[in-house]
């Protein structure tokens, strides 16, 4: 199939990096809302990535992933220009239908910014008008502001430290758009679940359909483990193939946090195991020196991930 | 062998397999049955009585020449045992090791009416395993044709399908969603049944024929079935995705992180190898109690492979008797031997929380069996007031699956009420030039139905396709007489001729 070379890399933060995978039929078969399934090598896990962008022309995948866990940092330090995936397989899930919403918001905080990009594509090629919210901690690290403002109508920006557009959380956003536009008839949400919740709840009361991409952990991604499953209204779904897309009303956040918790304390020892053999090879290497010769972040610093359960606003 | 044997002369006691012992055998993942010796097997080919009417014949599921390829070990012809198995059988080794024998050939064996029946599946994993040692495979002269033929799922059911149609002289791709082929025999069966090495010789095996396998390919995601006959150029298809979409039993409890689906967690440890973690990435924490909801092969696996992984204790919960117990017998007696709590007519009603969102018991009620239903075994019914919590740590079911729904989604192929593929009774789907098989069309099954669909729609398909075995008479039933001009059939020169397939 396709050799999954990475095609183009760029940093948008300490955490938060962008890459480019040639994947020609993907390319062709994406389509919004869908995540693909990477492993870095065979001895890697399997992760769900949402697919951040797709050019059929290049044919090309763009994943934006933060480096919250051992597989996404490894993958940070690893994934150059030139090297290639171990697997990428995909895409999935149900595409999020095209709908004929006319006004819309798509909110995007932390690991959601770059997901939703697809989604207010998606949008306004079908006509709608588009306003998007995006959440960063501050002005340093907004990416693809010019990227969303090709393909939408309105861009609200929020940062923790009000350095560049609304100080405040993406809900303090949404509010704002919500408060200014009384013909709304669509919010997609795609950020940590506690802001997908808090935008479901400011919607709540207008009865705004509310769309939801939840992210669960996952194994196979065809639906044959039941991994990822999560509370919706009274069933059972599957994320991977009843999704990721839901009615952000009636899934179960507190379920679906409580879920994504589960191999917490194993992750976490893992990671920390990696990171002590890679400060092995950095030790022995002149960029480690380097480092600390031109007072640069020390490690403990770099190691200060954002939590992806707490609303922060990402990288 | 040589002179005619009976009852009286035969060896009365069948021959033993040498195991692991269970206290070794619990502590890692090495094959817990270690086949029979040549001298084994031989003496317990004697046993055979090749009996005229072959009722073990008619008890196999694809119908293998059971005292045919006997009588050839007796012989000490093994070359020529494989090839009579091989006739029928695609893959002796793995089915010599997971076909519920007890249920299907041995348990219409002649022998067992007086004695234990004759050890057929032993018999059939030696010389599947002889072929592999010695690295025999049946390449038969493959005249090539123009067509091309797309598989989708690598399972059992999609390998024979492969190997029959590339004989067949087609240009074979076989898609697979996962990293690596094999279906359920790689993810879901683990190596102290199973070795991957067996699986791995069985898919070069594959490869020696010219098939070709692409694995990370979601079709119906990445291509739809409809595009792999219109834009990819495939002139049929077959259908052996499997059943997936394990069941959760819909009790209060269900979502807490303690419980998983047998299926996640033997692809954790079988695929994606967690027993090897923190070597391999993939984690997979084991409870010190486990309950294991279930009593098929799929929850025997479970609760071995979470022995293995270190538990203290594993329970097994379920609502009939052992009598009912859906695995194979060998299974449940290795269990047994290895330390597993069994608890009969026992059913979950909830799971409870330990306050942090994990498992901290389960309570059960105990069952007693009423009147048969449809499947012909007793009903269990709860017995009033016998509510009792059981303490465990993660809770793993392993009570079946469902239709997995990928192929219904993106594609026009019918299903039936159940979600599963609708095909007609030579597999044919809704699609013309589609074929389906496997546990995909019949639900949940094994290795050896799954196997023979997929050597069913393969004859399905060469006929569709019009490539003739001349090994194999041809019937159409649907020409009539006006089908036959002069006693030869009108439609035989649309066939592209083939030497034996
Ligand atoms: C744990 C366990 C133990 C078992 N033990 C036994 C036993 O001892 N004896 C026995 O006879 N039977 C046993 N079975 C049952 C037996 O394994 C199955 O009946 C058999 O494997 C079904 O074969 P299949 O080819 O239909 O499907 P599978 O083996 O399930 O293979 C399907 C393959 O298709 C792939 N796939 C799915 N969707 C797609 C897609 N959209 N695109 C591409 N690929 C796709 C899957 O990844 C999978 O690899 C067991 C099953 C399990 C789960
Ligand atoms: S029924 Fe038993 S004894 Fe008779 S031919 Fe078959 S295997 Fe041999
Ligand atoms: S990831 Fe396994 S069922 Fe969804």
């Amino acid at each position: 199939m396709a050799d999954l070379e990475i095609l183009s890399r760029e940093d948008f933060s300490e955490v938060t990096y962008l890459l480019e995978v040639r994947h020609p039929l993907m390319a062709k078969a994406a389509r919004p809302g869908q995540f693909v399934i990477v492993m870095l090598h065979d001895h890697g896990e399997r992760i769900p990535l949402t697919i951040a962008d797709f050019d059929r022309e290049r044919g090309s995948i763009t994943l934006v992933i933060q480096a919250v866990g051992k597989t996404t940092r490894e993958m940070q330090q690893q994934c150059k220009v030139g090297t290639s995936l171990f697997a990428m397989v995909g895409p999935m899930g149900i595409p999020s239908p095209t709908t004929k919403a006319k006004k819309v918001v798509c909110v995007g905080g932390g690991l959601g910014v770059a997901p939703i990009y697809p989604q207010a594509k998606g949008f306004k090629q079908s006509g709608a008008y588009v306003i998007a919210v995006l959440g960063f901690r501050t002005r340093a690290l907004v990416f693809w502001e010019k990227k969303f403002r090709e393909v939408c109508d309105e861009l609200i920006l929020c940062t923790n430290d009000g350095s560049v557009g609304i100080k405040g959380l993406v809900t303090d956003g949404v509010q704002q758009a919500l408060a200014r536009h009384a013909d709304i008839d669509e919010v997609v949400a795609i950020g940590p679940p506690v802001m997908m919740r808090a935008c479901a709840d400011a919607t709540r009361a207008r009865k705004i359909k509310t769309i939801v991409s939840v992210n669960p952990i996952m194994v196979d991604g065809t639906g044959m483990c039941g991994g990822c499953r999560v509370k919706v209204g009274e069933q059972v779904k599957f994320a991977c193939v009843d999704g990721p897309d839901f009615d952000g009303h009636l899934v179960d956040f507190d379920d679906l946090m409580s879920r994504l918790r589960r191999y917490t304390s194993v992750e976490k020892a893992a990671e920390e195991r990696w990171t002590a053999s890679c400060r092995m090879s950095q030790q022995l290497g002149p960029s480690a020196l380097d480092a600390l010769t031109s007072g640069k972040a020390p490690q403990s610093e770099l190691l200060e991930l954002p939590d992806p359960f707490s609303e922060t606003l990402g990288g | 062998m040589g002179k005619k044997q009976t009852i009286r002369t035969i060896p009365q006691e069948r021959t033993p397999m040498r195991e692991l012992a269970p206290d070794v055998r619990v502590k890692n993942f090495l094959e817990v049955a270690c086949g029979y010796s040549l001298d084994e097997a031989l003496r317990e080919s004697e046993r055979c009585l090749q009996c005229p009417d072959e009722p073990c014949i008619a008890g196999c599921p694809v119908n293998i020449d059971i005292p045919g390829f006997i009588e050839k070990l007796g012989l000490n012809n093994l070359r020529g045992a494989y090839d009579i198995l091989t006739d029928t059988n695609l893959l002796p080794s793995v089915c010599g090791r997971v076909c519920p024998q007890e249920s299907q050939c041995e348990a219409v064996c002649t022998v067992g009416d007086t004695l234990a029946p004759v050890a057929i599946g032993r018999l059939e994993r030696f010389v599947g395993d002889t072929a592999l040692r010695e690295g025999w495979v049946n390449l038969p002269h493959i005249e090539r044709n123009r067509f091309r033929v797309g598989i989708v799922g690598s399972g059992p059911a999609g390998m024979a399908c492969a190997a029959d149609m590339a004989k067949a002289g087609c240009d074979v791709t076989v898609y697979e969603a996962f990293h690596e082929p094999g279906g359920v025999l790689k993810y879901g069966i683990p190596d102290f049944r199973l070795p991957n090495t067996v699986i791995d010789a069985e898919i070069a095996n594959l490869r020696k024929l010219g098939v070709k396998f692409e694995c990370n390919t979601l079709v119906g995601r990445l291509f739809t079935i409809e595009q792999m006959l219109d834009e990819l150029g495939f002139h049929a298809v077959f259908v052996g995705v499997g059943a997936g979409y394990p069941t959760m039993l819909g009790i209060p409890g269900d979502s807490l992180n303690g419980v998983l689906s047998a299926n996640e967690l033997l692809t954790r440890c079988n695929l994606m190898r967690a027993k090897e973690f923190p070597s391999f990435d993939t984690p997979l924490p084991i409870g010190k109690r486990i309950a294991v909801v279930g009593a098929g092969n799929t929850a025997m696996d479970a609760m071995r492979v979470s022995l293995r992984l270190g538990a203290e204790k594993v329970h097994c919960i379920y609502r009939r008797s052992r009598a009912e117990a859906p695995a194979r017998e060998e299974e449940v007696h290795h269990a047994e031997q290895e330390g597993v709590e069994f608890h009969w007519l026992t059913s979950p009603v909830a799971i409870l929380d330990d306050g942090r969102g994990g498992v901290r018991a389960m309570r059960c009620q105990r069952m007693e069996l009423g009147s048969p239903d449809e499947s012909g075994r007793r009903r269990p019914v709860p017995v009033q007031g016998s509510e009792f919590d059981f303490e465990t740590d993660l809770v793993v079911y392993a009570i079946g699956t469902n239709a997995n729904p990928i192929m219904g989604q993106t594609s026009g192929l019918r299903l039936n009420k159940r979600g599963y593929i609708a095909t007609d009774e030579n597999l044919a789907t809704s699609i013309a030039g589609v074929f389906a098989g496997g546990d995909i069309v019949t639900g949940a099954a094994t290795v050896i139905q799954a196997m023979g669909a997929g050597r069913k729609a393969a004859r399905s398909m060469q006929d569709y396709l019009h490539i003739r075995d001349i090994e194999r008479p041809y019937r159409d039933a649907d020409a009539g007489p006006l089908g036959s001009f002069l006693g030869m059939d009108t439609r035989e020169r649309n066939f592209t001729r083939l030497r034996a397939i």
